[in-house]
Parts: C-alpha cells; sequence; structure tokens
C-alpha cells in the first residue's frame, strides 16, 4: 500500500510518556497496517489541543481524561463535540516535591516515601508547623485544572487531611516547565505525568513522594479524544484506529521494547529528552532513588504505568462520572442530575468493544463498574478470553459506586 | 469606546513580532497597549491593568495557566471570555491559522473587538512571512557560499575557468536530479578526504 492510499489522520499530542501508543502506531507500522497515515503534531499546551480540534485541524487528539467531558459541559470557548472511545492506558503520574519540602517531610517522619498515607501524613505536619508564616504556604502545580493531576492532587490531600483551597496554592504549569518551576523555587511540589518527574529526580532538584498508581490503582489518565463530526463521517476509519492503538499499546507492554519506545520517545519531535528519563516509568523502577524498590510490580492495575493489560485502554463509564463526581466536588461545576447521563455518554465503550471485535483481546462486557470494589485480582464478565481485573481502588479505602454518585458526592463534601 | 480606551495586553515571548503587533495596534489609534514577554508576574499584570483584551501567541506553553487565571479572577474581577463570539467562527479559525488566540472581557462589544484580531492576525501573519523569507535567504546565502568553495577546487584540481567550473557543477545537479548546492557540499566533503589522505602519506 503507497502512502497516497492511506487515510490521513490528523492527530496532536503533547510531549508525555502516555503520548506512546499514538507514537509507536504512527512509527512501528500499527496505522498504516490499518491503511491509516496517523499525522502527529506535537501541541505546547492543552488549550491549544482543544482549539485546534474544535476547528478542525485535528480529528482526534491525546487528551486529558476529563477534557471531553469539560467540553461536553460546555466549559469550552468554542462549541466542541467530543467523545472518549478509548483509553491511552492507566497511571503514569507521580506527586514531585523540591528538595527543601523533602527534607522537611523527612524530618516528619515521611517513612517509605512513595506511600500516599506516610508521605500524606508527613505533609500534613509539614504544612502545620509552616501554618504560623504565610509566606511559606506551599504552592503545588498541577498541568491543568480538568485534569486527572488536578482530581488526584487535591484527592490524597484531602485524604490527609490537607484542604488543597486553603491550605496549600494550586497553580498550572505546562509539564515541560515543571521541572524548572521547581528549581527556580516558583513552586514547592507537583502532579505531572512522566517524564517530568523522573527529570526533575535526574536533575537533582526534586523527590517523587507519591504516585497516581498508588493514590488510585489502575486509575485513567488520558484519553483518545474524537471529533463527533469524524466519528460520525467515517466509522470505519475509527474503528481501525482503534484497533492500531490498541496493537501499539500491545507492543508498548512487552518489556522487550522498552529501550526502543524509550528511545523513540526521545526524539525530537516527541518528548525530545533523554531515553534515561523514559525508562522508570516503562520499567516501573520509578525514580525514588533508594525507595523505588517497592514501585517494581507486576503488570496491570497496580502498575505505575500500564498501556494495555486489565483493560487499561477501556473507557469505562465510571470513569468518566468520577472525574465528573470530583468537578463538583472542587467547585468547577454545580451538581445537576442531568449532568449525569450527558458526561457518561462522552465515554463510548460500545464504540471501543465494536471496533475491537475482530482482534484478540478479552473486551469487558460491562461498561461501568464499582471503582474500589475489587480487592484482589478477580475474573469478570467478558466478550472473548478470559479477564481479570483488580486489586484496585483508592488508597483511603473508598468505594465509588456510579449509580450512587451523588451519595458520594455528599461523603466526600462532608469530610 | 474609541481606539485609545480600549486596554490591549499583547503576551508574547517573541518580542520582535511583539512590537509589530504593537506598532500596528498604534497606528490604528490604540494608545493603551501593553507587552508582555515573560510569563511570570502575568497575573499581576493582568490585576493591575485591566485589560479588555488580551493577545497571545499559541506557540506560548503558558495558555492553560492563563486560562486558569481568568477562572481565578473571575469572581473578583471582570469575566473574560475568549474570543471573539462563540458565533464568529471564521474570525477564530484565521486566528487559530496565523499561530494567535485572542480573550476579551465580557461585554465588550465584538465590533470593539474584531479590529484588534483582525490586526493581531495581519501582522503575525506578515511575521511568519518575515521570517520564512529571512531563513530563505539565509539558506540562499549559505549555498551560495558553497558553490563557490566548489567552484575553487574544481578551477585549481582542473586548471579551468570559473564559468566552466559553475557549468560542470550545473550539469552534475541536472543529471543527478539534485541540487548544486548538494553537489558542491559532496566535492567539498570528498576533497577534504582527499587532502587529509595527502596529508598523511
Amino acid at each position: 500500500m503507497t502512502v497516497r492510499d492511506l487515510f490521513p489522520v490528523h492527530a496532536g499530542f503533547l510531549p508525555l510518556l502516555d503520548s506512546a501508543l499514538l507514537v509507536v502506531a504512527a512509527n512501528c507500522g500499527f496505522a498504516e497496517a490499518q491503511g491509516i497515515d496517523l499525522r502527529l503534531t506535537r501541541e505546547t499546551s492543552w488549550a491549544n489541543i482543544r482549539d485546534r480540534m474544535a476547528v478542525g485541524h485535528f480529528e482526534v487528539a491525546h487528551m486529558l481524561a476529563p477534557m471531553p467531558i469539560a467540553a461536553a459541559l460546555g466549559f469550552s470557548p468554542m462549541p466542541l463535540d467530543l467523545i472518549a472511545p478509548m483509553a491511552l492506558g492507566t497511571g503514569g503520574n507521580a506527586v514531585t516535591v523540591s528538595n527543601d519540602l523533602h527534607r522537611e517531610m523527612t524530618i516528619e517522619d515521611a517513612g517509605p516515601m512513595l506511600d500516599p498515607i506516610t508521605s500524606g501524613i508527613a505533609l500534613a505536619r509539614v504544612i502545620k508547623d509552616r501554618k504560623s508564616d504565610k509566606n511559606r504556604k506551599p504552592v503545588f502545580a498541577v498541568v491543568h485544572p480538568y485534569s486527572g493531576h488536578n482530581y488526584e492532587l487535591r484527592y490524597w490531600l484531602a485524604a490527609n487531611g490537607i484542604v488543597p483551597d486553603r491550605d496549600v496554592d494550586l497553580v498550572i504549569v505546562p509539564p515541560p516547565l515543571m521541572a524548572d518551576a521547581l528549581r527556580a523555587g516558583r513552586i514547592d511540589g507537583y502532579c505531572v505525568g512522566e517524564p517530568w518527574n523522573s527529570l526533575a529526580v535526574n536533575m537533582g532538584v526534586g523527590r517523587i513522594v507519591t504516585t497516581k498508581s498508588r493514590i488510585w490503582r489502575g486509575s485513567p489518565e488520558k484519553v483518545l479524544g474524537v471529533s463527533v463530526t469524524f466519528a460520525n463521517h467515517h466509522p470505519e476509519i475509527l474503528d481501525r484506529l482503534l484497533c492500531a492503538l490498541v496493537l501499539a499499546a500491545q507492543w508498548c507492554g512487552n518489556k522487550d521494547n522498552h529501550d526502543e519506545l524509550a528511545n523513540l520517545l526521545s526524539g525530537r519531535d516527541y518528548i525530545g529528552i533523554d531515553a534515561l528519563h523514559m525508562l522508570p516509568a516503562l520499567d516501573g523502577t520509578l525514580s525514588g532513588k533508594e525507595v523505588n524498590s517497592d514501585e517494581n510490580v507486576p503488570r496491570g492495575n497496580g502498575a505505575f504505568f500500564e498501556p494495555l493489560e486489565q483493560a487499561a485502554t477501556f473507557p469505562w463509564k465510571s470513569h468518566a462520572l468520577w472525574f465528573y463526581s470530583q468537578m463538583v466536588r472542587w467547585g468547577q461545576v454545580i451538581w445537576n442530575p442531568d449532568h449525569v447521563k450527558q458526561v457518561a455518554n462522552v465515554y463510548r465503550p460500545d464504540l471501543y468493544r465494536a471496533a475491537l471485535s475482530t482482534l484478540d483481546i478479552p473486551l469487558p462486557s460491562a461498561a461501568s463498574k464499582v471503582e474500589g470494589a475489587l480487592k484482589e485480582m478477580t475474573p469478570v464478565g467478558s466478550v472473548k478470553g478470559r479477564l481479570f481485573l483488580g486489586p484496585d481502588g483508592f488508597f483511603d479505602g473508598q468505594v465509588f459506586d456510579p449509580d450512587a454518585i451523588e451519595e458520594y458526592i455528599a461523603l466526600q463534601n462532608r469530610s | 469606546m474609541s481606539p485609545d480606551n480600549v486596554s490591549v495586553l499583547v503576551i508574547d515571548e517573541n518580542r520582535i513580532r511583539a512590537s509589530i503587533i504593537e506598532a500596528g495596534l498604534a497606528d490604528s489609534g490604540y494608545q493603551n497597549v501593553t507587552l508582555v514577554h515573560d510569563m511570570d508576574g502575568v497575573a499581576e499584570h493582568i490585576e493591575s491593568t485591566h485589560p479588555d483584551v488580551i493577545v497571545i501567541d499559541l506557540e506560548n506553553p503558558n495558555r492553560d495557566m492563563l486560562e486558569q487565571l481568568f477562572v481565578l479572577t473571575r469572581s473578583v474581577q471582570r469575566p473574560i471570555a475568549m474570543f471573539v463570539d462563540n458565533s464568529d467562527r471564521d474570525v477564530m479559525e484565521a486566528a487559530i491559522d496565523a499561530g494567535v488566540s485572542a480573550y476579551v472581557v465580557d461585554g465588550l462589544k465584538q465590533d470593539r473587538v474584531k479590529p484588534i484580531l483582525d490586526m493581531a492576525i495581519t501582522r503575525f501573519k506578515a511575521y511568519s512571512r518575515m521570517a520564512r523569507e529571512l531563513e530563505d535567504a539565509r539558506n540562499e546565502l549559505a549555498d551560495r557560499k558553497l558553490i563557490d568553495q566548489a567552484k575553487g577546487i574544481l578551477m585549481q584540481s582542473r586548471g579551468i575557468g570559473e564559468d566552466e567550473a559553475y557549468r560542470m557543477l550545473r550539469t552534475t545537479a541536472m543529471n543527478q536530479n539534485r541540487k548544486i548546492s548538494e553537489i558542491a557540499q559532496s566535492l567539498i566533503t570528498a576533497s577534504s578526504l582527499i587532502d587529509v589522505t595527502g596529508e598523511a602519506k
């Protein structure tokens, strides 16, 4: 097949490790094998991704999982109809703090780092100690208000008795500038996707204190945002694109390919920093230096970043609804029962299942699940093959039942 | 509201381009224009200058930060919406194509904003064209130097004149379907290898 016969699909992405599925699909023949010429454009902000989707420069994009939901709720300057027919893996983020803040946390007996309980309690003590001095209120950065980073950081803080909007200042910083902002002392910590945590550790300017996978095991992070117009006009192309991305995910998950993947991602057109900063996230030895051994977990829900196993690319409606619950919790939107259906309809497991029916991959038969219900690895109903999920869930033991979202929000508001 | 009392904040790390926009706005009678090149302290700038319109380049990675500032200041300051008006899709597309984005204070009439955005779009395009032409000119100059050097090598080694040396390069380029500058580069590289070997003897 010559390039002329391929169907061009334009995709925007930000320089982050979890753009891997798109980068691999475009570079390792997976898109081409499906008859697609996948043209990637690196963008500098999520706002650019959103706006260029709105004017039709991109048909699909690497997106923060809450972005299509925010668009559906009208938080977009231009009309923007998006769906999320696929997730781009689970996990992949971490919380990094400055060396100074890390030292203070260590004095407060942070214990084994990366553990969201001990590090959270230590941070709470530091904040209490600092309270007498207004100038020492810690500043934490996240990448976007409608992001998994914002919600998981706030979740972690709140579960440790830290009130995000009172006890810390939360600001927005673009991922590639995080480590510099930390070094310059403009921020004291941040929550961002890899490799921008490992970069700070390798530069010697920060330390990782916990990870997204520890705060919520198997939690959603990026999705493939798809323009509704494109999905309606070219359903077969979208099917083939989803197949290409899932096969790319399979390739990314094979550890024999990790060196090649790290080198590919380090290319100038992609992440553009040395491959050594990519490897910790890929092989699960996240750069906590001496404290990294307990992050050596097997593949699946507990992995730091999981591209495929345990339905990591399945767009669970319960994930969409959890993000909505957090938008309400932090005052970004006022609770409205009518939103529930609207939000759930943005994530499209039906399209995912239909597109992948030709591949030999087990597909969950449910569209939604109770998050945090599985205490151990459990077989679940699947369309074909055997599928195991779990253990999953939040570090504080809370359970999110998407059918009881209002109660969940009420409970969180009380705490 | 006449042009001179609409306040415009231009955020662009590219100082030359920012100045070009400022000049364009000044020509159209906008006197109240502030330029910001560095995102540090941009929040204070917005607080103190109360811009009616903010123009920012799309290459700027801090757009997400800027939008968050609007959300934060919404309750205490005037609300800021993005772009001219949702109905004016053509202007939005033109802006994004040109690489610029704009935010306006809610309630500012569209006919007040459109000339500013049109100006920014025109100036952004003019700047891109200028940058491209400059790049072309630089490449051309570099090519010219290579060709002169290659001609010199041929003239010396073959004892031929300048015109004939150029013809040889040109004919080879045509035969191989390559640019003359590429042939010149190959010749220079090959010649330097031979010279080095010669010295080693």
